[in-house]
């Protein structure tokens, strides 16, 4: 019998994420949207808005496959984010590289740095893994200042032209927010299906039991760092974008701050639920726009959202909703 | 000859968990492993499974030295194990648990498997479909079909233990380690487990079984090592473990069978 | 200069700047040691005693040693605060957790410190304790207040350990990180002991921010990088180990220096980065550590 609240219920809270079924619904759903909303909101501002939210959600997914699924914790994401940014930048604009292959060549060299910074760190457990992907971020982001030889350090580097691909330039904002959103949602696709399948199942395990997950033949350190890079890939993807659409990055952009944003996304849509990315790029994207009535207050209430959630709703905003919810309704 | 065990010593920290352990566990039988608490029994199933290499000593399966080997590495040799303390997958449903277990069976690599999955490829798909089907055909084995959906934590104790031993064998395992499937459970599961016991060792696979239910070890063993502070103090049937001074008074007067 | 010279002012810069390192990684290293929590508010400890310092002293009528205590008693208030209204209501502590709770509660402590009436983003200078002569050693030289900080970073650690080991609180404390639960049960109060270690943290945090000001100055960034490169300096010398934390302190103030001095100075702040990710990679525990970090 199809009982909508019953399948979206039952498909997020028992095991961690929804059934195929439900996945489905929910991307054509969300393609729905996102393909009218330009109706709507036909102003280049609430593009914009929209654009850093589908960055912000590519990149909230990667983190959310390692936090929630793998269990491994990041604080120095924002790093690959900007060597995404930068190779794009830097080879379209200093070398004449297309877009396109820049964009491939960003993913290559993030992977090969996310294999070289992996392999030591995921030996490392709890707080040295963090720590670890923390020196990573802060030693990347001084790097970013520092190598204004080719980074044109602090102040930023600019020029950076418009994607382009088989002759067609995206030189309107509501060109890259097809461009843009079309890309979330293939990511979020692939996301849905690599937890559903196998693979998902071996990540879940380890998550859970590294002793029993390795007894039945899983690779432990293969698996960590398999989805280490898969999430820096996912960074380095947003970064290139991010990149072409702006024109203009600079180095702090890319730093321990940008990191635990990233984190507070994660958290706050909840770990172990890919479409709790969406809402907690979502929320902490709108979030200082809300704010810009009361300006710096936005640090003040990124602690306190941290703070408060971790204490109160540590599944999240999604899933903590969702179970107290469900609780109401079988009273 | 399935297993040999060679002088398998560790240490942790200045304390002999298990010292010049020696002995044989011949294909197709089931080897019990008992001894007082603290004995090294885990410990000893820790070394064979690959959690921790001996410090000195081998360990050989089939005349391939195994010591040291990662415990994936050890499962895809085809040793397989349960655990004293349960370790489900709490995150899933009980059909999952087992599908885990077809893990090591599956014949694409990492990075494949990650592509093909993402993209939802035909091979991938019917992968999937054939790892449902032979978990729930061990499911059915150990008589927890019908709750296949269920949150794996949803099950009482019993089930739990036998949940994980389906899970063990999912991955067709040659060897099976069950580390105290028995404890928790009353005197009825503890037949059923019994039974469950006999019926794997039926389909060709090697058990070694650590325990502290005497009747239950005494019952299906055919040979049983006794280790006592990390040193093997007795092998053999049942019987004369039974009648074994040694035994008796490294249990201190505990009930040796009836 | 000759080379020896130079050297040698690097070593007395960077003894200077490892002491304050020493105290920082000592707030994480006693925090940990105890809880096995790594309280990443512990920066904000130093920049609450810096401003705390710079405020109380700007009132008429109070002498400097006076403000300085107002200003260490403040930040040991707000480390028991951050211990009972943060930490102590998590229900589930794991690791991912507290990590973001503890990097939580800095943002928040940062961004009330940025918005309070009394600081806002502004920058503070203070004078030295006595003077700014700088006092000859061969031929380097070596302000007076550099002499303050190494000198009152060693009296602070000869107290810290006399306490450790001669008064029963002390001892109570060291109890509670070897065995909770076997301390609790001789009638130790565990949580009692958790609250006073945090106050202990924030004390560290605050004498470190108010003997460092007068050389840099205050400002409510200035505990990011010190809290940071603090944790850096703990991790060096061994997560855990009290001695660990100092040496890592010392060693990461004078490797700074040195590097800073002969290599690069832009490159200066990553130097502790790139020894955290070498002594994370090669050896976990650290310098004095015992190995017990759970490598897969």
């Amino acid at each position: 019998m199809y009982d909508p609240a019953g399948f979206w219920v039952s498909g997020i809270s028992s095991g961690y994420r929804m059934s195929s079924r439900g996945n489905i619904i929910a991307v054509l759903v969300l393609s729905g949207v996102m393909l009218g909303l330009p109706l709507l909101l036909n102003n280049d501002y609430y593009l914009s808005v929209l654009i850093i939210i589908g960055l912000n959600t590519i990149l909230a997914l990667g983190l959310n496959l390692l936090m929630g699924y793998a269990g491994q914790i990041s604080l120095g994401h924002a790093a690959f984010f900007g060597l995404g940014a930068y190779t794009s930048g830097i080879l379209t604009t200093s070398y004449g590289v297309h877009p396109i292959p820049a964009l491939v060549i960003a993913l290559v060299f993030v992977g090969v740095v996310a294999i070289i910074v992996g392999v030591p760190s995921l030996r490392l457990r709890g707080y040295f893994l963090g720590m670890a992907t923390l020196g990573f971020g802060v030693i990347v982001s001084i790097l970013f200042k520092e190598m204004s030889f080719i980074t044109q350090g602090p102040s930023g580097f600019r020029g950076i032209p418009e994607l382009s691909a088989f002759g067609f330039v995206f030189d309107t904002d509501l060109k890259y927010y097809y461009l843009i959103w079309t890309c979330t949602i293939i990511i979020l696709m692939i996301s849905a299906n690599i937890i559903n399948s196998r693979i998902g199942r071996a990540l879940r395990a380890i998550h859970t039991s590294e002793a029993a997950a390795g007894s039945l033949g899983v690779d432990i350190q293969a698996y960590k760092l398999a989805i280490f890079v898969l999430s820096a890939l996912y960074a380095s993807l947003a970064g290139s974008l991010y990149a072409h659409f702006i024109g203009f990055i600079s180095p702090s952009s890319f730093g321990f701050h940008f990191s635990i944003v990233l984190v507070t996304m994660v958290v706050v849509g909840g770990m172990a639920s890919i479409w709790g990315a969406i809402f907690g790029a979502s929320v902490l994207t709108l979030l200082p726009e809300f704010l810009m009535v009361f300006e710096d207050y936005e640090i003040v209430v990124y602690g306190l959202i941290l703070m408060l959630i971790m204490i109160f709703l540590p599944e999240g905003l999604t899933r903590g909703v969702i179970e107290r919810i469900k609780g109401r309704l079988a009273r | 000859m399935m297993l040999s065990i060679q002088e398998a010593s560790i240490n942790f920290g200045g304390v002999h968990a298990l010292r010049d352990v020696t002995f044989q566990v011949t294909e197709g039988s089931i080897k019990a492993i008992i001894g007082p608490n603290g004995a090294g029994k885990t410990t000893l199933f820790n070394v064979i499974s690959g959690f921790y290499p001996p410090i000195s000593g081998k360990i050989v399966m089939f005349d391939k030295e195994i010591q040291g080997l990662k415990p994936h590495q050890v499962a895809a040799l085809g040793v397989n194990r349960t655990f004293q303390n349960i370790e489900l997958f709490d995150n899933m449903t009980v059909v999952e648990n087992v599908m885990v277990g077809r893990h090591g069976l599956s014949s694409a690599g990492l990075v494949k498997g990650i592509i093909g999955s993402a993209f939802r490829s035909p091979f991938v798909r019917r992968e999937e479909k054939d790892i449902k089907e032979r978990a729930m055909h061990y499911l059915d084995f150990v008589g927890l079909a019908p709750r296949a959906e269920e949150n794996a934590l949803a099950l009482p104790l019993g089930h739990q233990r036998y949940l994980e031993i389906a899970r063990a064998l999912a991955a067709e395992p040659k060897l099976l380690l069950l580390d105290e499937p028995a404890a928790g459970l009353d005197e009825r599961e503890t037949e059923d487990l019994s039974r469950l016991i006999e019926e794997i060792r039926k389909l060709d696979i090697t058990i070694m079984l650590v325990e502290h239910d005497m009747n239950l070890t005494m019952d299906i063993s055919e040979e049983i090592v006794v280790l006592d502070y990390g040193e093997m103090i007795a092998e053999g049937t049942p019987r004369e473990i039974q009648n074994n001074k040694k035994v008796i008074e490294a249990y201190l007067g505990e009930d040796i069978g009836d | 200069m000759t080379l020896f010279d130079r050297l040698l002012q690097f070593f007395i810069g960077g003894v200077t700047n490892g002491s304050i390192y020493a105290m920082v990684a000592l707030g994480f290293t006693i925090v940990y040691h105890s809880t096995e929590i790594i309280n990443f508010a512990q920066g904000e400890f130093v920049m609450l005693g810096a401003l705390f310092m710079v405020s109380f002293s700007m009132i008429p009528g109070i002498p400097l040693v006076a403000a300085f205590v107002m200003a260490v008693a403040g930040v040991t208030i707000v480390g028991m605060l951050v211990n009972l209204l943060v930490i102590r209501p998590v229900r589930n502590p794991n690791h991912i957790s507290l990590i973001i709770i503890t990097i939580g509660a800095s943002i928040f402590i940062r961004g009330i410190a940025m918005q309070s009436w009394a600081w806002g983003k502004g920058e503070y200078a203070s004078p030295p304790f006595s003077g700014d002569t700088p006092i000859l050693i061969g031929n380097a030289a070596i302000t007076p207040q550099a002499i303050w900080i190494i000198g009152i970073t060693l009296t602070v650690l000869i107290l810290l350990h006399f306490f450790f080991e001669n008064t029963i609180t002390g001892k109570g404390m060291k109890a509670c990180a070897l065995n909770p639960r076997a301390a609790s049960l001789m009638g130790i109060k565990v949580n009692r002991m958790v609250v006073i270690t945090f106050a202990l943290s924030g004390m560290l945090g605050a004498v470190a921010g108010i003997i460092i000001t007068p050389t840099t100055t205050a400002s409510y960034k200035m505990g990011v990088m010190l809290g940071l490169k603090g944790f850096c300096a703990a991790i060096i010398g061994g997560l855990g180990s009290i001695p660990g934390a100092i040496l890592g302190g010392f060693v990461l103030g004078v490797l700074e220096s040195m590097g800073a001095g002969l290599i690069s100075s832009a490159y200066k702040d990553a130097i502790a980065f790139i020894a955290l990710l070498v002594v994370l990679f090669v050896r976990p525990s650290g310098i004095l550590g015992i190995g017990d970090i759970k490598r897969v």
